[in-house]
């Protein structure tokens, strides 16, 4: 209970944050395009975990090239996962693109609890820390988070600065009208959950450098990104980023006031709470 | 005239009445958990129908209903040692109580919204109950034997619930039944097609659709009971998991949305296939990934669901079968 943890936990917290918020963009990307609720999220991200972990643990690379090799599959296979799954229903109703995101989710982690198993591993790496005061930065989260603003950022010049980008953007406006402009609307369809999938591989390629876990372990980040993307509004990346901050802070600080196991709870009240009153996330307009 | 023709309802129920009675007369044990865990998902998958098939609402998180009948039963069982058939009830009224509370805010919210809330509503409920100690917390909640003794043994008990289960998948199937023809039936499938048309021709939709999520809240919560009464444990994982939520809606779209007969073939089709992978040799280790390479054709090709494509192909089926 002590106010001193206070400084140091929210500090914790918000740099996880940064983490938090970079799969979350990877799932409103994907809803903001094509309004499909990526039920794969979660494993795609244990998926991006996996992938520093062997390539780490079995060849040596290093963790953070690592990380760029885990964007690059995720590209790979978002867009893989779009012409299986998604491309077909695209214009269904929301049941049947939750249930064929769902299908893949449970594919990929019937195929990799085989070769995985679900016991727990770890990357370790250790880049040192910085101390001032009772304030410690692992230097394993200090690069994760400058990864982090750095995939927004390029994510952002992506969307805003170049033509697929704004190809992307068109049609997540208006399908019908970008087609007329011209622009062909499956291949950006595909593209956009090729990226929002490499996002998601990304967030689990960082969190693989922090913390220990199983190929189980999407799961949690996933709900946490549904918080999180409700929060900032379903479907807004900037909405997503700042609604990762918030969550991470709020982490940061309630483990100082409850117990650990309570957090959730208070996570999820919030998550009802904002669709409930603010559907349109706390950043939205006023539904 | 038509029912006199196409006695469908009796003819299922006196079906599944009869799959019920085969563990107890062939006196088979395994056999009769088989069929009392079918039974249960007859219950779930039905009861998600409701909401889900009639009226459009996907209640991605409907097994949070089934771990509050489970915890409330429980509590009353193991706290005041209530009566099992007592507390099964006491347990369901609350349940659809919860669900005309959360069901009046919620349902405002359309498609992917009220998905994403139902999530919500079972993750807070179920990291809730981890901490909530007068229920046991993370640990949960164990009977001692002699809860038992009252029903005069375990194996006596453990007959009483599989009997008020298969009671409870005959008065689901035919509440679905008697929904689908009547004209709150009419109201929710008018809600589903276009809710905006259905209030101009004088449906109240908040009122259908709350009374919907009431029934399809009830049935789950007496199945949360029974099971956790038979098994002597619950705990918050197993209460409100969400893997069983999403089974039971895969379910139900692999035997046929928004139909009664569905979710019954559904279940059935389901559990035999899951014991068909995990028993064989070849398959035993990759069951997930089939059952998701399965579940992504029929939601692929085969759109309307076993029930619904044979109506679909053979027009004539539709008197027969609901």
């Amino acid at each position: 209970m002590s106010l001193e943890a206070l400084l140091p936990s929210a500090i914790d917290g918000l740099m996880l944050g940064f983490v938090y918020g970079l799969a979350a963009l990877g799932l409103t990307l994907i809803f903001g395009v094509m309004k499909v609720i990526n039920l794969s999220h979660g494993p795609i991200i244990a998926l991006g975990m996996f992938a520093v972990f062997i390539l780490f643990s079995g060849f040596g690379v290093n963790p953070y090239l690592g990380v760029l090799a885990a964007a690059l599959v995720g590209l790979l296979l978002g867009v893989a996962i779009y012409f299986v799954a998604v491309d077909r229903v695209i214009n269904a109703t929301e049941l049947t693109t939750l249930l064929a995101t769902f299908s893949v989710n449970l594919m990929i982690i019937g195929v990799a609890t085989v070769i995985f198993t679900t016991s727990p591993r770890s990357v370790d790496i250790d880049l040192g820390a910085l101390r001032a005061g009772n304030v410690t930065i692992l230097g394993t989260h200090g690069v994760a988070v400058a990864v982090a603003i750095l995939v927004a950022a390029a994510l952002y010049g992506f969307l805003f600065r170049t033509r697929p980008g704004k190809s992307i953007r068109a049609v997540a406006n208006n399908r019908a009208a970008a087609e007329l402009m011209g622009i062909d609307s499956r291949r950006m369809l595909a593209l956009a959950f090729g990226i929002g999938t490499a996002l998601a591989m990304t967030s689990g390629a960082l969190l693989a450098t922090l913390f220990s876990f199983t190929i189980l372990s999407g799961g949690t980040y996933e709900l946490k990104s549904f918080v999180i993307v409700v929060l900032g509004g379903l479907g807004n990346p900037t909405g997503a980023l700042v609604g990762g901050l918030v969550i991470g802070l709020l982490e940061g600080v309630l483990t100082v006031f409850l117990p650990v196991a309570w957090v959730p709870v208070v996570e999820y009240v919030i998550f009802v709470a904002v669709l409930l009153l603010r559907p349109a996330g706390l950043l939205g307009a006023r539904a | 005239m038509r029912d006199l023709r196409a006695p469908f309802l009796p003819a299922v129920l006196v079906l599944i009445a009869a799959v019920a009675a085969i563990p107890i007369v062939t006196g088979n044990p395994s056999l009769r958990e088989e069929i009392f865990l079918v039974l249960m998902l007859v219950t779930l998958a039905s009861s998600i129908n409701i909401i889900m098939g009639y009226t459009g609402y996907v209640s991605f998180g409907h097994i949070v209903f089934f771990g509050i009948g489970g915890y409330i039963a429980f509590w009353l069982m193991q706290t005041f040692n209530v009566h099992f058939l007592l507390a099964a009830i006491a347990s369901a009224i609350p349940a659809a109580l919860i669900a005309a509370l959360i069901g009046i805010p919620i349902l405002r919210l359309r498609g992917a919204y009220f998905a994403l809330a139902t999530v919500g509503i079972n993750e807070a409920m179920k990291s809730f109950m981890t901490n909530f100690e007068p229920f046991g917390g993370a640990i949960g909640m164990f009977f001692s034997f002699s809860i038992y003794q009252q029903y005069g043994g375990a194996r006596e008990a453990a007959f009483l619930a599989y009997y008020t289960m298969a009671a409870i998948a005959l008065a689901t199937v035919a509440t679905s039944y008697v929904i689908r023809r009547s004209k709150l039936g009419l109201s929710l499938m008018a809600i589903r097609e276009d809710q905006d048309v259905a209030m101009l021709v004088g449906i109240d939709p908040a009122r259908a659709k709350v009374m919907a999520y009431v029934i399809s809240a009830f049935f789950p919560a007496l199945a949360g009971a029974t099971f956790f009464f038979k098994n002597g444990i619950i705990e918050p994982g197993p209460a409100f998991d969400l893997l069983r939520s999403i089974e039971s809606l895969v379910m139900v779209v692999l035997g046929g949305i928004g139909t009664v007969a569905g979710p019954i073939v559904g279940a059935a089709l389901y559990e035999w296939l899951r014991g068909f992978l995990i028993t064989s040799a070849t398959f035993a280790n990759f069951q997930l990934a089939i059952a998701g390479l399965l579940l992504l054709l029929t939601v692929l090709f085969v759109t309307a669901g076993l029930v619904g494509s044979l109506r679909n192909r053979f027009p004539r089926l539709r008197a027969y079968i609901q």
